[in-house]
């Protein structure tokens, strides 16, 4: 026989439902008032948050290409800067988190946001400007964890990006820039031009 | 910041498959390329912190949050309760956790729920808190009847909590459900089903627990939740081979 480790195991996911947004985003839910505050519903950046403000719309594609109405993304970033909300020197201005959901009649999502900066990376370096992003929905298990990295900047010594071995599966985390700050990055779940989804 | 190590790799055994036959959505909603593995890095390491000022006086007791303490909602009080802890057994203290639920009748105040069972004007079915410093939390609601779904023929969940926690990290998130000790309908729900370990199951039913019920008033069911850790060594400091 053998010691017994004296650690726990994580507690099992469940998918969210489709009802999510009841606990997640009342108002979105047709809830409107359940909470003064609702989490994560004053964006990732506040008004005068330091850097350029940029939006990102896109889709969440199933595995034949339709576009889901019931997801729910969140995400997080650090500012202009690279540095993570919280973190010494961090602008107050910036939570770095939101929520936001699907519309329910089309399935596009948009995020509206200040680009963050490069930011450290483990043991040194830095990883290029990115957000990083959890999806949740009926149907899936376990939520979802990607990252939106952007056209414009350089991507070229980014660890993570590097580490994809199929280096075209790298442009599936690349935002597409569209104009003036603004982007579009479309997350495929399943088949043709499937995201990369992370386990880190 | 203090550097409390990368957070310790998920076991993806201890949680269900992307893709599950006998949960139809899964389907086609699944990812079919293994995720991409990495040692975390500051982004998954950090995370969003909420505060106390972001919460209302009812935001833990669904009971009443609904109507801001003019009226009670309908059915069995109970109160649940637990700890948030992480794989080394620390507590999680203030972190945020949300919950959502159907009513006592198995219907949930959405906009897309259209099943029989009519809602409660005194529902509205969600609500929040944050852990203090020993990772405990506890919620005042009304245990939330089953409800049948499409999915195959005639399955039915059984009565649950939706849970969201974020821990201190964002590659902590966690989303599950709490069911209720001895319910029948756990054996057939093919959403629990899609955990192949029964230790794992049994993890997300909730203890009767007379301890903390309060006589005449509620019972009480205990529900703990345990998040990724992060994993602290005397050598995580060092250059690669010392
Ligand atoms: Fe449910």
């Amino acid at each position: 026989m053998v010691q017994k480790l004296d650690t726990l195991v994580e507690t099992a996911s469940q998918t969210a439902g489709p009802y999510v947004h009841i606990g997640c985003m009342p108002t979105y839910a047709g809830n409107a008032g359940a909470y003064d505050v609702e989490t994560g519903a004053e964006g990732p950046a506040l008004e005068g948050a330091k850097g350029e403000v940029i939006e990102i719309t896109g889709e969440v594609l199933d595995g034949m290409g339709w576009a889901l109405r019931d997801v729910m993304l969140e995400c997080w970033q650090a500012d202009a800067a690279g540095i993570y909300p919280h973190e010494e020197g961090a602008d107050p201005k910036v939570t770095g988190f939101a929520r936001i959901g699907a519309d329910f009649d089309t399935g596009k999502f948009t995020l509206r946001t200040i680009k963050p900066g490069a930011v450290a990376a483990r043991g040194g370096g830095k990883q290029a400007p990115h957000i990083s992003l959890w999806l949740t929905a009926r149907g899936i298990n376990i939520g979802l964890q990607t990252r939106v990295y952007f056209e414009d900047e350089d991507n070229a010594e980014d660890p993570l990006l590097n580490r994809i071995e199929q280096a075209p599966r790298r442009q599936t985390l690349i935002a597409k820039k569209t104009g003036d700050g603004t982007y579009t990055f479309n997350i495929v779940l399943q088949g043709e031009g499937e995201t990369v989804f992370l386990d880190l | 910041m203090t550097d409390l190590g990368p957070l310790i790799p998920r076991n993806r055994d201890a949680h269900p498959p992307a893709y599950d036959t006998g949960y139809k959505t899964s389907v086609s909603r699944s990812p079919s390329w293994p995720l991409l593995s990495m040692e975390s890095t500051p982004s998954e390491e950090t995370g969003p912190r909420f505060g106390h000022s972001q919460l209302g006086e009812y935001d833990n007791n669904l009971i009443v949050n609904w109507t801001r303490g003019k009226e009670l909602a309908v059915g069995e009080r109970i109160l649940v309760h637990g700890r948030v802890l992480d794989e080394m057994g620390r507590p999680v203290p203030h972190t945020l956790v949300e919950i959502w639920q159907a009513n006592a009748g198995g219907r949930y105040r959405h906009k897309k729920d259209v099943y029989f069972a009519p809602l409660d004007p005194n529902f509205g079915g969600c609500g929040r808190t944050i852990t203090d410093e020993n990772g405990y939390y506890e919620f005042l609601t009304v245990r939330p009847g089953a409800y049948p779904w499409m999915n195959r023929g005639n399955d039915w969940r059984p009565m649950h909590i939706h849970f969201s926690i974020f821990g201190h990290s964002f590659g902590q998130r966690l989303i599950t459900q709490m069911y209720f000790e001895g319910d029948p309908l756990i054996k057939h729900c093919p959403i629990i089903a899609t955990i192949k370990d029964p230790k794992q199951i049994e993890g997300l039913v909730a203890a009767l627990d007379f301890s903390h019920s309060r006589p005449m008033d509620f019972l009480a069911y205990k529900f703990d939740i345990v998040l990724r850790g992060r994993r602290q060594t005397r050598f995580e400091n060092k250059l690669e081979g010392m």
